[in-house]
């Protein structure tokens, strides 16, 4: 027996909405847990101060800095590497074997668990480079980390920017090089400040490849060549050494606001960008 | 001697290849300028392929391949010291769908000058009037020239490509079916739009209307399947064609 479209298409709206509903009310779930604990103990004071007594008391000044040091010194190497490793393979080779090796390899990066990086720049940058923990060696680390979900992004960011607009611009003249950077990169730019802000969000909230090669210490950083803390470190060492929930929740807060007023500006920036464009 | 200066375009022995496959046989036939050159025929039979390979644009695909010259002004197009980008400001092409860069109608006729280096805020202005006007467009955007070009109808993208390609002030212009997807009220201003150009350009329309062709053509060719069939006066091809392919699909017994 055939069940009428009239009951079909009933059957998957109720469906694709309860999933959407149940996967927004774990996001809001999570939020509210976090920031009801968490709200209570921010307060400017809490941001800037530093710690005492390995965090038990005082506040997380020397943390915030490093959580803006670290994923900014990762954006800096990564995001220009990414999307110039983007541009070529989709611009400048022709979708030849190269190009899917090159890809593959990307992709198998990406799904290297982080860890793995944090190792790596342990031995790497931490010893065999001499760099110790420090700023240098932990956004080094975090840059590689992040440098696949980059590259992925922005290539089918490029990728998406339609065909006829290269024809038009080669039609006009154009070399390739102009062509990407007066139509394709424009275009593609939405898509790749997503990657970009993707990639500044895992690197915020990154822990195991910050505590191999920046270290966790709690003193305000001098040079990019001391150690330093981010904010999900700290989370999880006062977390997991029960030192203190409450600063650990407090943490967790500022991360939380960290993340979305970095997802906000972007989004806020993107739309203007269009917004300018069109 | 005298004759030869009217020659624009001579193709000479041109066969093409997309993979192997030979799309465009032993072409033979030449362009004269200021003269509107038609070409006709059925849906694959080469056409496009032909059009695109006289800037060169086949060049962007793959496995692409052609033997014999092109000759532009008398110097083969297909020379290994010719710069393609040049190649491509002297020989401009509007494609059959309306594209317009997403930028503002003024950014989309200035961007091949742009790239040559105009940055002359006095002469790009001037430009711009010329070439809208030209393709008849001026009047309607003159007051917004600064709205994106997305914006505009496809009749209005279509005339928008049309004075873009104006604006490198070309030799030669090749027009791919561009009326294809435009109403016939576009399609007129177009056609008026090349009758006037072609005093000052050599044009080459390829089109699936023939009676576009009897309208605004000086000479018309005949493509099928990738070989020419027939080239002549536009008069002579539709009274009095010599081959009967001609003649059957002019007078729409296939095609």
């Amino acid at each position: 027996m055939r069940i009428p479209p009239k009951y079909t298409q009933i059957a998957a709206i109720t469906i694709l909405g309860a999933a959407t509903v149940f996967t927004v009310a774990i996001l809001i779930f999570i939020l509210v847990f976090v920031l009801e604990k968490g709200l209570p103990i921010l307060s400017l004071n809490f941001l800037f101060t530093s710690p005492a007594d390995m965090g038990r008391s005082g506040g997380i000044f020397p943390i915030l800095i490093g959580t803006v040091l670290l994923p900014l010194l990762a954006i800096i190497v990564a995001a220009p590497l990414g999307i110039a490793t983007s541009v070529y393979l989709v611009e400048f080779t022709n979708e030849s074997r190269i190009t899917r090796l090159i890809r593959f390899g990307t992709d198998c990066l990406a799904g290297v668990p982080s860890i793995i990086f944090g190792l790596f720049g342990f031995i790497f940058f931490v010893t065999i480079l001499g760099m110790g923990w420090s700023i240098m060696s932990g956004g080094l680390s975090l840059a590689f980390m992040i440098l696949p979900t980059i590259i992925r992004t922005s290539e089918e960011a490029i990728r998406a920017v339609p065909k006829a607009y290269r024809e038009v611009s080669f039609s006009l003249g154009a070399s390739r090089w102009q062509t990407v950077r007066k139509v394709v990169i424009p275009n593609a730019l939405p898509g790749v400040v997503t990657g970009v802000v993707l990639g500044i969000g895992r690197s915020i909230e990154e822990t195991a490849v910050v505590i191999f090669t920046a270290g966790s210490s709690l003193l305000i950083p001098t040079s990019v060549f001391d150690s330093t803390r981010t904010m999900a470190v700290h989370f999880y060492i006062l977390a997991r050494e029960g030192l203190s929930m409450e600063n650990a929740y407090g943490t967790a807060a500022a991360l939380i606001i960290a993340v979305l007023i970095v997802n906000l500006t972007a989004y806020f920036m993107m739309h203007r960008f269009i917004a300018k464009r069109n | 001697m005298q004759q030869e200066k009217n020659i624009k375009i001579d193709i000479r022995h041109v066969n093409i290849f997309a993979r192997d496959v030979k799309i465009l046989k032993d072409l033979n036939f030449e362009v004269n300028s200021n003269q509107i050159l038609g070409i006709i025929g059925p849906a694959g039979s080469g056409k496009t392929t032909f059009l695109r390979s006289l800037n060169r644009m086949n060049e962007l695909e793959t496995g692409w391949r052609i033997d014999g010259q092109i000759l532009l002004d008398g110097k083969d197009i297909y020379d290994s010291e010719l710069d393609v980008n040049s190649l491509r400001k002297r020989v401009g092409i509007v494609f059959a769908l309306p594209v317009a860069l997403p930028m503002s109608i003024y950014e989309n006729i200035v961007y091949g000058l742009r790239l040559s280096g105009v940055s002359d805020k006095k002469r790009l202005d001037e430009i711009v009037e010329k070439s809208l006007s030209a393709a008849f467009l001026w009047d309607e955007v003159k007051d917004r020239l600064s709205l994106s070009g997305l914006r505009l109808s496809g009749g209005q993208q279509q005339r928008l490509c049309l004075a873009r390609v104006l604006a490198m002030e070309p030799d030669v212009i090749l027009l791919d079916e561009p009326c294809s997807g435009l109403d016939p009220i576009s399609t007129t201003w177009i056609e008026d739009a090349l009758t006037e150009l072609k005093k000052k350009y050599t044009i080459i329309l390829v089109t699936n209307n023939t009676m576009q062709a009897a309208r605004v053509a000086d000479m018309t060719a005949f493509f099928l399947m990738g070989e020419l069939i027939e080239i002549g006066l536009t008069k002579q091809i539709f009274t009095a064609p010599v081959k009967k392919e001609t003649s059957d699909y002019i007078t729409g017994r296939f095609g």
